[in-house]
Protein backbone atom coordinates (compact mmCIF):
# COMPACT_ATOMS: atom_id res chain seq x y z
CA UNK A 1 0.00 0.00 0.00
CA UNK A 2 2.61 2.42 1.39
CA UNK A 3 5.54 1.67 -1.02
CA UNK A 4 5.04 4.11 -3.62
CA UNK A 5 4.12 6.47 -1.33
CA UNK A 6 6.29 9.54 -0.34
CA UNK A 7 5.05 12.95 0.96
CA UNK A 8 4.75 16.18 -1.42
CA UNK A 9 7.46 18.80 -0.62
CA UNK A 10 9.19 16.87 1.84
CA UNK A 11 12.81 16.92 2.07
CA UNK A 12 13.76 16.79 5.71
CA UNK A 13 16.84 18.45 7.30
CA UNK A 14 19.44 16.70 4.35
CA UNK A 15 20.99 19.33 2.19
CA UNK A 16 23.17 19.26 -0.48
CA UNK A 17 26.61 19.59 0.43
CA UNK A 18 29.77 20.48 -1.04
CA UNK A 19 31.81 17.64 1.24
CA UNK A 20 29.34 14.69 0.30
CA UNK A 21 32.63 13.27 -1.01
CA UNK A 22 33.21 12.95 2.79
CA UNK A 23 30.09 11.20 3.69
CA UNK A 24 30.56 7.73 4.45
CA UNK A 25 27.16 5.55 2.02
CA UNK A 26 24.62 6.10 3.94
CA UNK A 27 25.27 9.62 5.49
CA UNK A 28 23.82 13.09 6.17
CA UNK A 29 25.61 16.12 7.20
CA UNK A 30 24.15 17.87 10.34
CA UNK A 31 25.15 21.35 11.49
CA UNK A 32 23.74 20.33 14.78
CA UNK A 33 25.49 18.23 17.25
CA UNK A 34 22.35 15.47 18.12
CA UNK A 35 22.41 13.95 21.46
CA UNK A 36 21.33 9.94 21.76
CA UNK A 37 21.02 8.18 24.64
CA UNK A 38 20.49 4.92 26.62
CA UNK A 39 19.75 5.96 29.92
CA UNK A 40 20.38 9.27 32.50
CA UNK A 41 23.06 11.67 32.08
CA UNK A 42 25.78 10.15 34.72
CA UNK A 43 27.47 12.99 36.46
CA UNK A 44 30.20 11.52 38.54
CA UNK A 45 32.28 14.49 40.81
CA UNK A 46 35.24 15.49 39.85
CA UNK A 47 36.58 15.08 42.52
CA UNK A 48 36.30 10.79 42.70
CA UNK A 49 36.56 10.56 39.13
CA UNK A 50 39.12 9.04 38.11
CA UNK A 51 40.25 6.61 34.91
CA UNK A 52 41.44 3.36 34.72
CA UNK A 53 43.77 1.16 32.39
CA UNK A 54 43.09 -2.36 33.49
CA UNK A 55 45.37 -5.38 31.97
CA UNK A 56 43.81 -8.79 30.87
CA UNK A 57 45.59 -10.61 33.98
CA UNK A 58 44.82 -8.01 36.55
CA UNK A 59 47.27 -4.80 36.71
CA UNK A 60 45.75 -1.64 36.52
CA UNK A 61 46.70 1.66 36.33
CA UNK A 62 44.75 4.85 37.27
CA UNK A 63 45.02 8.02 37.22
CA UNK A 64 42.86 11.00 39.16
CA UNK A 65 41.28 13.88 36.88
CA UNK A 66 44.32 16.13 38.04
CA UNK A 67 46.83 13.21 36.90
CA UNK A 68 44.93 12.75 33.99
CA UNK A 69 44.98 16.89 32.98
CA UNK A 70 48.47 17.04 33.77
CA UNK A 71 49.24 14.19 30.78
CA UNK A 72 49.86 15.58 27.66
CA UNK A 73 46.86 16.67 25.68
CA UNK A 74 46.42 17.24 21.88
CA UNK A 75 43.71 18.72 19.43
CA UNK A 76 42.42 16.59 17.01
CA UNK A 77 39.87 17.57 14.09
CA UNK A 78 37.63 15.26 12.57
CA UNK A 79 34.69 13.78 11.30
CA UNK A 80 32.25 11.81 13.26
CA UNK A 81 29.34 9.29 11.75
CA UNK A 82 26.63 7.95 13.95
CA UNK A 83 24.59 4.83 12.84
CA UNK A 84 21.66 6.79 13.18
CA UNK A 85 22.76 8.33 9.48
CA UNK A 86 24.43 11.78 10.43
CA UNK A 87 27.58 13.26 10.34
CA UNK A 88 29.14 15.93 11.57
CA UNK A 89 32.62 17.59 10.04
CA UNK A 90 35.34 19.01 11.26
CA UNK A 91 34.83 18.40 15.00
CA UNK A 92 37.39 19.83 17.24
CA UNK A 93 38.38 17.95 20.34
CA UNK A 94 40.96 18.35 23.01
CA UNK A 95 42.37 14.59 25.00
CA UNK A 96 44.64 12.18 25.66
CA UNK A 97 45.81 10.19 22.89
CA UNK A 98 45.10 6.26 23.69
CA UNK A 99 48.96 5.64 22.80
CA UNK A 100 49.89 8.35 25.26
CA UNK A 101 47.88 6.25 28.36
CA UNK A 102 49.05 2.99 27.11
CA UNK A 103 52.53 3.83 27.01
CA UNK A 104 52.60 5.28 30.62
CA UNK A 105 50.34 2.29 31.28
CA UNK A 106 52.94 -0.22 30.16
CA UNK A 107 55.83 1.44 31.90
CA UNK A 108 53.39 0.34 35.28
CA UNK A 109 53.16 -2.79 34.39
CA UNK A 110 50.12 -2.86 32.65
CA UNK A 111 50.07 -5.21 29.54
CA UNK A 112 48.08 -4.62 26.57
CA UNK A 113 46.02 -7.41 25.10
CA UNK A 114 44.59 -7.84 21.16
CA UNK A 115 41.18 -6.25 22.68
CA UNK A 116 39.78 -3.70 24.12
CA UNK A 117 36.32 -2.94 26.10
CA UNK A 118 35.49 0.48 26.95
CA UNK A 119 33.66 0.77 29.87
CA UNK A 120 31.42 3.87 30.81
CA UNK A 121 29.59 5.14 34.16
CA UNK A 122 25.77 3.96 33.88
CA UNK A 123 27.21 0.49 32.47
CA UNK A 124 27.24 1.35 28.68
CA UNK A 125 30.39 -0.77 27.01
CA UNK A 126 31.73 -1.13 23.56
CA UNK A 127 34.78 -3.11 22.46
CA UNK A 128 37.66 -2.73 19.87
CA UNK A 129 40.50 -4.29 18.55
CA UNK A 130 43.69 -2.80 19.99
CA UNK A 131 44.59 -1.91 16.82
CA UNK A 132 41.78 0.30 16.28
CA UNK A 133 42.61 2.51 19.53
CA UNK A 134 46.82 2.43 19.00
CA UNK A 135 48.51 4.09 16.18
CA UNK A 136 46.95 7.80 16.60
CA UNK A 137 43.72 6.49 16.01
CA UNK A 138 42.00 6.77 19.48
CA UNK A 139 41.58 9.23 22.27
CA UNK A 140 40.34 10.16 25.35
CA UNK A 141 38.71 13.87 24.89
CA UNK A 142 37.51 16.18 27.54
CA UNK A 143 37.25 19.53 25.20
CA UNK A 144 34.94 19.71 22.30
CA UNK A 145 35.27 22.73 20.69
CA UNK A 146 37.12 25.03 23.09
CA UNK A 147 35.52 24.30 26.23
CA UNK A 148 35.31 21.19 28.62
CA UNK A 149 32.87 18.14 27.27
CA UNK A 150 29.37 18.82 28.49
CA UNK A 151 27.76 15.84 30.38
CA UNK A 152 25.17 15.26 27.65
CA UNK A 153 27.94 14.77 24.82
CA UNK A 154 29.74 12.61 27.08
CA UNK A 155 31.72 14.73 29.63
CA UNK A 156 33.80 14.95 31.79
CA UNK A 157 35.42 12.15 29.42
CA UNK A 158 34.70 9.92 26.78
CA UNK A 159 36.53 8.00 24.29
CA UNK A 160 37.06 9.43 20.79
CA UNK A 161 37.82 6.95 17.82
CA UNK A 162 36.64 8.94 14.67
CA UNK A 163 37.34 5.76 12.08
CA UNK A 164 34.44 4.30 13.50
CA UNK A 165 30.80 4.92 13.92
CA UNK A 166 30.24 6.98 17.32
CA UNK A 167 28.45 4.36 19.42
CA UNK A 168 32.12 3.07 19.71
CA UNK A 169 33.05 6.54 21.09
CA UNK A 170 31.68 5.68 24.24
CA UNK A 171 30.66 8.82 25.98
CA UNK A 172 31.64 9.05 30.11
CA UNK A 173 34.49 6.75 29.42
CA UNK A 174 35.75 5.21 32.69
CA UNK A 175 37.91 2.21 31.94
CA UNK A 176 39.58 0.28 29.08
CA UNK A 177 39.80 -3.20 29.73
CA UNK A 178 42.44 -5.35 27.77
CA UNK A 179 41.02 -8.73 26.99
CA UNK A 180 42.31 -12.15 25.34
CA UNK A 181 39.61 -12.43 23.61
CA UNK A 182 36.90 -10.07 22.27
CA UNK A 183 33.71 -8.95 23.91
CA UNK A 184 30.20 -8.01 22.68
CA UNK A 185 29.47 -4.40 24.01
CA UNK A 186 26.29 -3.22 24.65
CA UNK A 187 25.46 -2.35 21.06
CA UNK A 188 27.50 -5.28 19.56
CA UNK A 189 25.86 -7.69 21.38
CA UNK A 190 22.43 -6.38 20.37
CA UNK A 191 22.05 -6.03 16.94
CA UNK A 192 24.75 -3.59 15.68
CA UNK A 193 28.09 -4.66 13.78
CA UNK A 194 30.51 -5.75 16.13
CA UNK A 195 33.40 -3.37 14.13
CA UNK A 196 31.55 -0.72 12.78
CA UNK A 197 32.98 0.75 9.98
CA UNK A 198 31.19 3.28 8.21
CA UNK A 199 32.93 3.70 4.91
CA UNK A 200 32.17 -0.33 4.78
CA UNK A 201 28.20 0.46 6.04
CA UNK A 202 28.81 -1.72 8.70
CA UNK A 203 25.77 -0.93 10.67
CA UNK A 204 24.12 -4.20 11.65
CA UNK A 205 25.24 -7.66 12.91
CA UNK A 206 25.35 -9.43 9.60
CA UNK A 207 26.47 -6.69 7.48
CA UNK A 208 29.42 -7.66 5.50
CA UNK B 1 18.88 27.56 56.81
CA UNK B 2 17.19 24.57 55.75
CA UNK B 3 14.77 26.62 53.55
CA UNK B 4 18.05 27.36 51.46
CA UNK B 5 18.98 23.83 51.65
CA UNK B 6 15.73 22.88 50.16
CA UNK B 7 16.03 25.91 47.26
CA UNK B 8 19.70 24.89 46.50
CA UNK B 9 18.75 20.94 45.97
CA UNK B 10 15.62 22.21 44.27
CA UNK B 11 18.20 24.00 41.73
CA UNK B 12 19.77 21.24 41.46
CA UNK B 13 17.16 18.61 40.88
CA UNK B 14 16.21 21.14 38.52
CA UNK B 15 19.58 21.52 36.52
CA UNK B 16 19.65 17.51 36.30
CA UNK B 17 15.89 17.53 35.25
CA UNK B 18 16.91 20.13 32.33
CA UNK B 19 19.32 17.98 31.11
CA UNK B 20 17.08 14.43 31.06
CA UNK B 21 15.16 16.44 28.16
CA UNK B 22 15.45 13.12 26.51
CA UNK B 23 14.13 11.00 29.08
CA UNK B 24 10.25 10.18 28.16
CA UNK B 25 7.51 8.11 29.26
CA UNK B 26 6.52 4.09 28.59
CA UNK B 27 4.05 5.86 26.51
CA UNK B 28 6.87 7.26 24.04
CA UNK B 29 7.80 3.37 23.45
CA UNK B 30 4.24 2.05 22.70
CA UNK B 31 4.60 2.27 18.80
CA UNK B 32 7.37 -0.19 18.31
CA UNK B 33 5.98 -2.36 21.35
CA UNK B 34 2.95 -2.81 19.16
CA UNK B 35 5.20 -4.94 16.14
CA UNK B 36 6.56 -6.50 18.98
CA UNK B 37 3.57 -7.50 21.25
CA UNK B 38 0.29 -7.88 20.02
CA UNK B 39 -1.61 -6.46 23.72
CA UNK B 40 -0.94 -2.61 24.19
CA UNK B 41 2.29 -3.38 26.68
CA UNK B 42 1.67 -0.11 28.19
CA UNK B 43 -0.67 -0.71 31.09
CA UNK B 44 0.91 -4.12 31.04
CA UNK B 45 2.60 -4.20 34.75
CA UNK B 46 6.51 -5.16 34.71
CA UNK B 47 8.94 -6.00 37.71
CA UNK B 48 12.36 -4.55 37.35
CA UNK B 49 14.66 -7.96 36.92
CA UNK B 50 16.66 -5.53 39.26
CA UNK B 51 14.87 -4.05 42.23
CA UNK B 52 11.49 -5.73 42.25
CA UNK B 53 9.47 -2.30 41.77
CA UNK B 54 6.13 -3.35 39.62
CA UNK B 55 5.09 -0.52 37.61
CA UNK B 56 2.75 -0.11 34.17
CA UNK B 57 5.06 0.03 31.45
CA UNK B 58 3.60 3.63 30.65
CA UNK B 59 5.41 4.56 34.14
CA UNK B 60 8.55 3.43 32.69
CA UNK B 61 11.18 5.44 31.60
CA UNK B 62 12.35 6.09 27.89
CA UNK B 63 15.28 6.75 26.18
CA UNK B 64 14.28 6.97 22.59
CA UNK B 65 17.67 6.51 21.47
CA UNK B 66 18.70 6.58 17.66
CA UNK B 67 20.26 2.67 17.43
CA UNK B 68 17.60 1.80 19.62
CA UNK B 69 14.42 1.60 22.75
CA UNK B 70 16.01 1.67 25.86
CA UNK B 71 13.20 0.85 28.79
CA UNK B 72 14.43 2.10 32.01
CA UNK B 73 12.98 1.01 35.73
CA UNK B 74 11.98 4.46 37.51
CA UNK B 75 13.33 3.40 40.94
CA UNK B 76 16.98 2.15 39.97
CA UNK B 77 17.59 2.64 36.41
CA UNK B 78 18.10 -0.69 35.03
CA UNK B 79 17.44 -1.60 32.02
CA UNK B 80 13.69 -3.44 31.74
CA UNK B 81 13.65 -3.92 28.30
CA UNK B 82 15.23 -2.78 24.96
CA UNK B 83 14.05 -3.20 21.58
CA UNK B 84 16.45 -2.37 18.45
CA UNK B 85 15.72 -2.38 14.76
CA UNK B 86 18.10 -3.80 11.97
CA UNK B 87 17.93 -3.62 8.57
CA UNK B 88 16.15 -6.97 8.67
CA UNK B 89 14.65 -7.88 12.51
CA UNK B 90 14.00 -6.59 15.38
CA UNK B 91 15.90 -7.51 18.49
CA UNK B 92 14.27 -7.89 21.76
CA UNK B 93 15.71 -7.87 24.97
CA UNK B 94 13.70 -8.77 27.58
CA UNK B 95 16.15 -9.60 30.78
CA UNK B 96 15.67 -6.95 32.36
CA UNK B 97 12.37 -7.59 33.38
CA UNK B 98 11.36 -10.66 35.34
CA UNK B 99 7.51 -11.04 34.32
CA UNK B 100 5.34 -8.99 32.60
CA UNK B 101 1.77 -9.23 33.55
CA UNK B 102 -0.74 -7.70 30.47
CA UNK B 103 -4.78 -7.24 30.94
CA UNK B 104 -5.91 -9.45 27.83
CA UNK B 105 -9.08 -10.81 26.64
CA UNK B 106 -10.62 -13.86 27.99
CA UNK B 107 -9.56 -16.64 25.74
CA UNK B 108 -11.95 -17.27 22.86
CA UNK B 109 -14.31 -20.66 22.82
CA UNK B 110 -12.70 -23.23 20.20
CA UNK B 111 -14.36 -25.78 19.08
CA UNK C 1 -11.88 29.10 13.64
CA UNK C 2 -10.84 26.09 15.91
CA UNK C 3 -12.64 22.93 14.37
CA UNK C 4 -15.60 23.60 13.36
CA UNK C 5 -16.36 20.48 11.26
CA UNK C 6 -17.20 18.68 14.17
CA UNK C 7 -18.82 15.40 13.60
CA UNK C 8 -19.81 12.80 15.85
CA UNK C 9 -19.42 9.45 15.37
CA UNK C 10 -21.87 6.26 16.55
CA UNK C 11 -20.42 5.05 19.76
CA UNK C 12 -17.77 2.39 20.10
CA UNK C 13 -18.85 -0.84 20.20
CA UNK C 14 -21.46 -0.55 17.88
CA UNK C 15 -19.68 -2.21 15.26
CA UNK C 16 -18.37 -5.15 14.08
CA UNK C 17 -14.71 -5.23 15.38
CA UNK C 18 -12.24 -4.99 12.18
CA UNK C 19 -9.99 -8.14 11.82
CA UNK C 20 -7.11 -5.66 10.77
CA UNK C 21 -4.18 -5.21 12.86
CA UNK C 22 -5.33 -2.29 14.87
CA UNK C 23 -2.00 -0.40 14.75
CA UNK C 24 -1.03 -0.50 10.93
CA UNK C 25 0.46 2.06 8.60
CA UNK C 26 -2.45 4.16 7.26
CA UNK C 27 -2.88 7.14 4.81
CA UNK C 28 -4.57 9.60 5.72
CA UNK C 29 -6.24 12.17 3.57
CA UNK C 30 -5.92 16.00 5.04
CA UNK C 31 -9.27 17.89 4.98
CA UNK C 32 -7.81 21.16 6.77
CA UNK C 33 -5.09 22.99 7.78
CA UNK C 34 -6.22 25.40 10.77
CA UNK C 35 -4.41 27.89 12.24
CA UNK C 36 -4.24 27.65 16.01
CA UNK C 37 -1.32 30.14 17.18
CA UNK C 38 1.06 31.98 15.31
CA UNK C 39 3.26 29.09 15.02
CA UNK C 40 0.65 26.10 15.59
CA UNK C 41 -1.55 24.50 13.30
CA UNK C 42 -4.67 21.56 13.46
CA UNK C 43 -4.37 19.29 10.66
CA UNK C 44 -7.84 17.57 10.42
CA UNK C 45 -7.57 14.09 8.81
CA UNK C 46 -9.84 11.40 7.28
CA UNK C 47 -8.46 8.27 8.27
CA UNK C 48 -9.52 5.36 6.10
CA UNK C 49 -10.76 2.34 8.61
CA UNK C 50 -9.92 4.22 12.02
CA UNK C 51 -10.99 2.23 14.64
CA UNK C 52 -11.61 5.06 16.99
CA UNK C 53 -9.60 6.25 19.96
CA UNK C 54 -9.36 7.60 23.70
CA UNK C 55 -8.76 10.20 24.31
CA UNK C 56 -4.33 10.97 25.52
CA UNK C 57 -3.78 8.75 22.75
CA UNK C 58 -1.59 9.59 20.07
CA UNK C 59 -0.71 8.59 16.08
CA UNK C 60 3.12 8.22 14.93
CA UNK C 61 3.47 10.06 11.47
CA UNK C 62 5.52 9.22 9.26
CA UNK C 63 7.25 11.62 5.77
CA UNK C 64 8.92 9.92 2.90
CA UNK C 65 11.02 11.76 0.68
CA UNK C 66 11.45 10.51 -2.48
CA UNK C 67 14.82 9.29 -2.38
CA UNK C 68 12.82 6.82 0.24
CA UNK C 69 14.37 8.62 3.04
CA UNK C 70 12.27 8.82 6.31
CA UNK C 71 11.31 10.79 9.23
CA UNK C 72 9.14 9.50 11.94
CA UNK C 73 7.50 11.66 15.13
CA UNK C 74 4.90 10.98 17.30
CA UNK C 75 1.85 13.35 17.76
CA UNK C 76 -0.99 13.21 20.36
CA UNK C 77 -4.54 13.47 19.19
CA UNK C 78 -6.27 16.72 19.77
CA UNK C 79 -9.91 15.53 18.98
CA UNK C 80 -12.33 13.89 21.30
CA UNK C 81 -13.19 10.11 20.38
CA UNK C 82 -16.48 11.05 19.36
CA UNK C 83 -15.33 13.10 16.32
CA UNK C 84 -15.72 11.00 12.87
CA UNK C 85 -12.15 12.92 11.88
CA UNK C 86 -8.84 13.02 14.01
CA UNK C 87 -7.26 16.10 14.48
CA UNK C 88 -3.55 16.62 15.13
CA UNK C 89 -2.47 20.00 16.95
CA UNK C 90 1.77 20.49 15.55
CA UNK C 91 3.50 23.68 17.09
CA UNK C 92 6.63 24.41 14.59
CA UNK C 93 9.93 24.01 15.73
CA UNK C 94 12.20 26.61 13.93
CA UNK C 95 15.16 23.93 12.91
CA UNK C 96 12.28 20.80 13.78
CA UNK C 97 12.69 18.73 10.63
CA UNK C 98 9.11 17.30 10.83
CA UNK C 99 6.95 19.74 12.75
CA UNK C 100 7.86 22.26 10.00
CA UNK C 101 6.87 20.51 7.31
CA UNK C 102 3.41 19.70 8.66
CA UNK C 103 2.69 23.28 9.46
CA UNK C 104 3.96 25.02 6.48
CA UNK C 105 3.86 22.38 3.74
CA UNK C 106 0.81 20.16 4.10
CA UNK C 107 -2.18 21.35 2.68
CA UNK C 108 -5.92 20.07 2.28
CA UNK C 109 -5.79 17.48 0.08
CA UNK C 110 -2.46 15.99 0.78
CA UNK C 111 -2.40 12.39 2.25
CA UNK C 112 -0.32 12.01 5.21
CA UNK C 113 0.93 8.03 6.82
CA UNK C 114 0.26 7.80 10.38
CA UNK C 115 -0.75 4.69 12.33
CA UNK C 116 -2.38 4.41 15.77
CA UNK C 117 -4.37 5.24 18.31
CA UNK C 118 -1.29 4.35 20.29
CA UNK C 119 -0.95 4.28 23.96
CA UNK C 120 -3.38 3.04 26.55
CA UNK C 121 -1.74 4.51 29.45
CA UNK C 122 -1.90 8.14 28.96
CA UNK C 123 -5.94 8.23 28.65
CA UNK C 124 -8.89 9.40 30.36
CA UNK C 125 -12.73 8.81 30.02
CA UNK C 126 -15.62 10.15 31.56
CA UNK C 127 -16.44 6.52 33.28
CA UNK C 128 -12.83 6.82 34.51
CA UNK C 129 -14.52 9.58 37.15
CA UNK C 130 -12.74 12.75 38.51
CA UNK C 131 -11.30 14.58 39.93
CA UNK C 132 -9.54 15.01 36.77
CA UNK C 133 -6.38 17.50 37.33
CA UNK C 134 -4.86 18.56 33.92
CA UNK C 135 -1.68 19.86 33.79
CA UNK C 136 0.01 21.31 30.99
CA UNK C 137 3.19 22.87 29.22
CA UNK C 138 3.26 24.38 26.20
CA UNK C 139 2.07 21.88 23.37
CA UNK C 140 1.49 19.33 26.15
CA UNK C 141 -2.30 20.92 26.07
CA UNK C 142 -2.88 18.48 23.24
CA UNK C 143 -3.39 15.33 24.59
CA UNK C 144 -5.20 17.27 27.63
CA UNK C 145 -7.74 19.20 25.39
CA UNK C 146 -9.15 15.81 23.95
CA UNK C 147 -9.85 14.92 27.19
CA UNK C 148 -11.53 18.04 28.11
CA UNK C 149 -13.53 18.08 24.84
CA UNK C 150 -14.16 14.02 25.53
CA UNK C 151 -15.46 14.71 28.94
CA UNK C 152 -17.60 17.76 27.11
CA UNK C 153 -19.55 15.31 24.67
CA UNK C 154 -20.03 12.99 27.80
CA UNK C 155 -21.34 15.18 29.59
CA UNK C 156 -23.17 17.20 27.78
CA UNK C 157 -26.58 15.38 28.69
CA UNK C 158 -25.62 14.75 31.97
CA UNK C 159 -27.41 16.17 34.85
CA UNK C 160 -25.84 18.55 37.13
CA UNK C 161 -24.86 15.77 39.74
CA UNK C 162 -23.64 13.22 37.34
CA UNK C 163 -21.04 16.53 36.19
CA UNK C 164 -19.94 17.87 39.92
CA UNK C 165 -19.02 13.69 40.12
CA UNK C 166 -16.26 15.06 37.35
CA UNK C 167 -14.99 17.90 38.37
CA UNK C 168 -11.86 18.78 35.84
CA UNK C 169 -9.24 21.31 36.33
CA UNK C 170 -6.89 22.60 33.91
CA UNK C 171 -3.55 24.45 34.96
CA UNK C 172 -1.93 25.46 31.44
CA UNK C 173 1.47 26.97 31.12
CA UNK C 174 2.31 29.10 28.07
CA UNK C 175 5.39 31.64 27.72
CA UNK C 176 2.72 34.26 26.26
CA UNK C 177 -1.07 34.99 25.45
CA UNK C 178 -0.49 33.74 21.54
CA UNK C 179 1.05 30.88 22.23
CA UNK C 180 -2.37 29.52 23.80
CA UNK C 181 -4.09 27.07 22.03
CA UNK C 182 -7.49 26.54 21.69
CA UNK C 183 -8.15 29.73 23.80
CA UNK C 184 -11.72 30.70 22.91
CA UNK C 185 -12.53 27.16 23.08
CA UNK C 186 -11.06 26.91 26.35
CA UNK C 187 -12.90 29.88 27.94
CA UNK C 188 -16.48 28.49 26.51
CA UNK C 189 -15.74 25.59 28.00
CA UNK C 190 -15.11 26.62 31.09
CA UNK C 191 -17.90 29.36 30.72
CA UNK C 192 -20.13 26.68 30.05
CA UNK C 193 -19.60 24.16 32.35
CA UNK C 194 -19.24 25.74 36.31
CA UNK C 195 -17.23 22.01 36.88
CA UNK C 196 -14.70 22.87 34.76
CA UNK C 197 -12.11 25.44 35.98
CA UNK C 198 -9.12 26.57 33.95
CA UNK C 199 -6.38 28.31 34.86
CA UNK C 200 -3.41 29.60 32.68
CA UNK C 201 0.08 30.65 33.87
CA UNK C 202 2.11 32.99 31.22
CA UNK C 203 5.37 32.41 31.75
CA UNK C 204 7.19 35.07 29.65
CA UNK C 205 5.19 38.00 28.80
CA UNK C 206 1.57 39.10 29.65
CA UNK C 207 -1.27 40.92 27.78
CA UNK C 208 -2.36 44.12 30.34
CA UNK C 209 -4.36 43.91 33.00
CA UNK C 210 -3.37 39.98 33.38
CA UNK C 211 -4.72 39.08 36.40
CA UNK C 212 -3.50 34.99 36.39
CA UNK C 213 -0.35 33.86 37.39
CA UNK C 214 2.52 34.99 35.88
CA UNK C 215 5.61 32.52 36.48
CA UNK C 216 6.69 28.53 35.77
CA UNK C 217 4.05 26.16 37.39
CA UNK C 218 5.35 25.39 40.73
CA UNK C 219 4.40 23.58 44.19
CA UNK C 220 2.95 26.43 45.80
CA UNK C 221 0.98 27.05 42.46
CA UNK C 222 -0.03 23.44 42.13
CA UNK C 223 -0.89 23.26 45.94
CA UNK C 224 -3.49 26.32 44.82
CA UNK C 225 -5.06 24.63 41.87
CA UNK C 226 -4.74 20.88 42.80
CA UNK C 227 -7.70 18.69 44.90
CA UNK C 228 -6.07 17.77 48.04
CA UNK C 229 -4.47 14.55 48.03
CA UNK C 230 -7.29 12.95 49.84
CA UNK C 231 -10.17 13.67 47.46
CA UNK C 232 -8.08 11.15 44.64
CA UNK C 233 -7.80 12.92 41.66
CA UNK C 234 -7.04 11.31 38.28
CA UNK C 235 -4.01 13.65 37.37
CA UNK C 236 -2.43 14.30 33.63
CA UNK C 237 0.79 15.95 32.80
CA UNK C 238 2.14 16.63 29.55
CA UNK C 239 4.84 19.43 28.16
CA UNK C 240 8.58 19.40 27.75
CA UNK C 241 10.22 16.84 30.04
CA UNK C 242 11.94 19.17 32.63
CA UNK C 243 8.17 20.73 33.23
CA UNK C 244 6.88 17.28 33.68
CA UNK C 245 9.12 16.09 35.95
CA UNK C 246 9.00 19.15 38.03
CA UNK C 247 4.97 19.18 38.44
CA UNK C 248 5.07 15.20 39.13
CA UNK C 249 7.32 15.13 41.92
CA UNK C 250 5.87 18.37 43.31
CA UNK C 251 2.66 16.66 43.27
CA UNK C 252 4.29 13.40 44.88
CA UNK C 253 5.78 15.45 47.52
CA UNK C 254 2.45 17.32 48.25
CA UNK C 255 1.21 13.14 48.89
CA UNK C 256 -0.63 12.89 45.61
CA UNK C 257 -0.34 9.12 44.90
CA UNK C 258 1.96 8.32 42.45
CA UNK C 259 -0.27 5.65 40.73
CA UNK C 260 -2.75 8.23 39.86
CA UNK C 261 -0.35 10.81 38.53
CA UNK C 262 0.22 10.06 35.01
CA UNK C 263 2.93 11.43 33.15
CA UNK C 264 3.66 12.39 29.08
CA UNK C 265 6.76 13.70 28.46
CA UNK C 266 6.83 15.24 25.00
CA UNK C 267 11.20 15.94 25.09
CA UNK C 268 12.99 18.43 24.74
CA UNK C 269 10.98 19.68 21.56
CA UNK C 270 7.76 19.97 23.17
CA UNK C 271 6.79 16.46 21.28
CA UNK C 272 6.54 18.10 17.44
CA UNK C 273 10.23 18.03 16.08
Amino acid sequence: MTESFFSRGFRGRRQPSATAGRLPPGQYETPDFPVLSAGPTPRPPLASWDFVLRGADGPVARWSWDEFQALPHVAVKADIHCVSKWSKLDTIWEGVSVDTLLAEAAARGVKSAPYVLAVSDGGYTTNLPLADVTGGKAWVAVNYDGAPLAPQHGGPARLLVPHLYLWKSAKWVRQLRFMEHDKAGFWESFGYHNYGDPWREQRYTGDP
Amino acid sequence: MKGDDMRASDERAADERADETLRLDGNAAAGILSEVFVPDLTTARATCANCGTIRAMGALLVYAHGMGTVIRCPACGAVVLRIARTRTHLWLDPTGASLVVMAGAPASSVT
Amino acid sequence: MSSGTLVTREPRGSSVPSRAPKIAWRLATVVDVVTETPRARTLVLDVPDWPGHRAGQHVDVRLTADDGYQAQRSFSIASAPEDVRIALTVQRLDDGEVSPHLTDVLRAGDRLELRGPIGGYFVWEAALGGPLLLVAGGSGIVPLMAMLRHRATALVAASMQARHGVPARLLYSARRWDDVFYRRELARLAEDDETLEVALTLTHEVPAGWTGFRRLIDRMMLAEVAWPPAERPHVFVCGPTPLVEAVAAALVELGHDPELVKTERFGPTGGSA
